[in-house]
């Protein structure tokens, strides 16, 4: 405890990273997640906190977060639970409120999104002073792991698809791993309306409509090992509404 | 503006570029030749971007990073982190 305090200050500034993680039904991979963030984040010497708030997983993710809690402290792990499930996007906004970092880190709790990465999210941000950095398969050593030709060739499809119509100017649109300066958020998750995979298409195409700079740290993505996928059924068909929405309105 | 509107007007612009010449909207009596390209130019440029997509998504199919290393290293963590934890008192 005392050597993260004084590591922490080692890095003379008064940057607090909240990290955003939403569950339904992870009790295999909270721990883990919870486990690996706690690791790089000792490693680096930032100072910051997880927020977990959980949809009332049947699964009992709650209970484990409690353990967790106890193990780590009140004040590395918070929890912000509510009582059913209400989808991601207002997991984040309930999230945020709660939130006492002036950074603020949103990723899957399902282990796809490696904590490794965090300080090279924090070192890009700080490079350019981006309002928002975003992790992308697409680009540079970025890429995937566990997926078939058809999940490929959707995925590329769909992004070519998007960054013809969109222009965007980032590269992976769709991924959920960011980090964002807290009021940038904020006033982001306000704007946007959307659910599922444009959700996240929204809020940087909306960033960039208003004139947030956007950096981008290559991640590789490994699909999840425990629990089941959330997302699922017309993915494609909602995704494509989705587009020509933004297409038509940004 | 949209980016549906900046479709729209990029699509006019070029419409009423290609009409000035090969319809001749206003007798502006262009050598036979000019029509003659200008012509099948929309379907030609359709078919070259047509081509485009599919090569850019095939070569980003078929290079699309395998990030082998990055599974066997989760699964060697996920490992340390299950001991570490249980000394740490979880239950599982
Ligand atoms: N609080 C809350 N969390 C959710 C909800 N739906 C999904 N999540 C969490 O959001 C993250 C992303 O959900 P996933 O099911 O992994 O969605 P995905 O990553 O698009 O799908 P996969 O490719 O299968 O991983 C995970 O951490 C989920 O536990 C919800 O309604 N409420
Ligand atoms: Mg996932």
């Amino acid at each position: 405890m005392a050597s993260r305090k004084s590591s922490s200050k080692s890095r003379g500034d008064n940057n607090k990273y909240s990290v955003l993680l939403p569950t339904y039904n992870e009790r295999e991979n909270l721990p883990l997640i919870v486990w690996l963030l706690v690791k790089y984040f000792d490693e680096s010497g930032y100072d910051f906190e997880i927020i977990v708030i959980d949809d009332g997983s049947p699964d009992g993710t709650l209970a484990v977060a409690e353990q967790l809690q106890k193990i780590y402290g009140e004040d590395r792990i918070l929890l912000r639970p509510r009582a059913k499930k209400l989808g991601l996007g207002t997991a984040y906004i309930h999230g945020i409120k709660h939130a006492t970092g002036n950074f603020v880190f949103i990723m899957d709790a399902d282990l796809s999104h490696h904590p490794k990465f965090i300080p090279q999210f924090i070192e890009k941000q700080r490079e350019g002073g981006f309002d928002l950095v975003s992790g992308t398969r697409y680009s540079g050593n970025g890429g995937v792991y566990g997926w078939d030709l058809r999940r490929k060739l959707i995925s590329r499809g769909a992004n070519f698809i998007t960054q013809v119509l969109l222009r965007p100017g980032a590269s992976d649109l769709t991924g959920s791993f960011r980090l964002y300066k807290k009021e940038v958020l904020e006033q982001l998750v306000e704007k946007c309306v959307s659910k599922g995979y444009v959700f996240q298409m929204e809020m940087i195409v909306r960033a960039r409509q208003l004139g947030y700079s956007i950096g981008e740290v290559p991640i590789s993505f490994v699909d999840r090992v425990y629990g089941e996928s959330k997302l699922g059924g017309n993915e494609i068909v909602s995704f494509l509404k989705g587009l020509l929405t933004l297409f038509a309105t940004t | 503006m949209t980016k549906l509107l900046q479709w729209l007007l990029g699509a006019s612009v070029f419409g009423v570029a290609w009409g000035l010449v090969v319809l001749d909207l206003m007798n502006l009596r262009l050598p036979r030749a000019y029509r003659e390209v200008a012509w099948p130019m929309p379907m030609y440029l359709l078919v070259v971007f047509g081509c485009y997509s599919l090569a850019t998504v095939g070569y980003r199919v078929a290079t699309f990073n395998d990030c082998r290393e990055a599974a066997k290293e989760l699964q060697a963590q996920i490992q340390e982190a299950n001991l570490d934890l249980q000394k740490k008192g979880l239950k599982f």
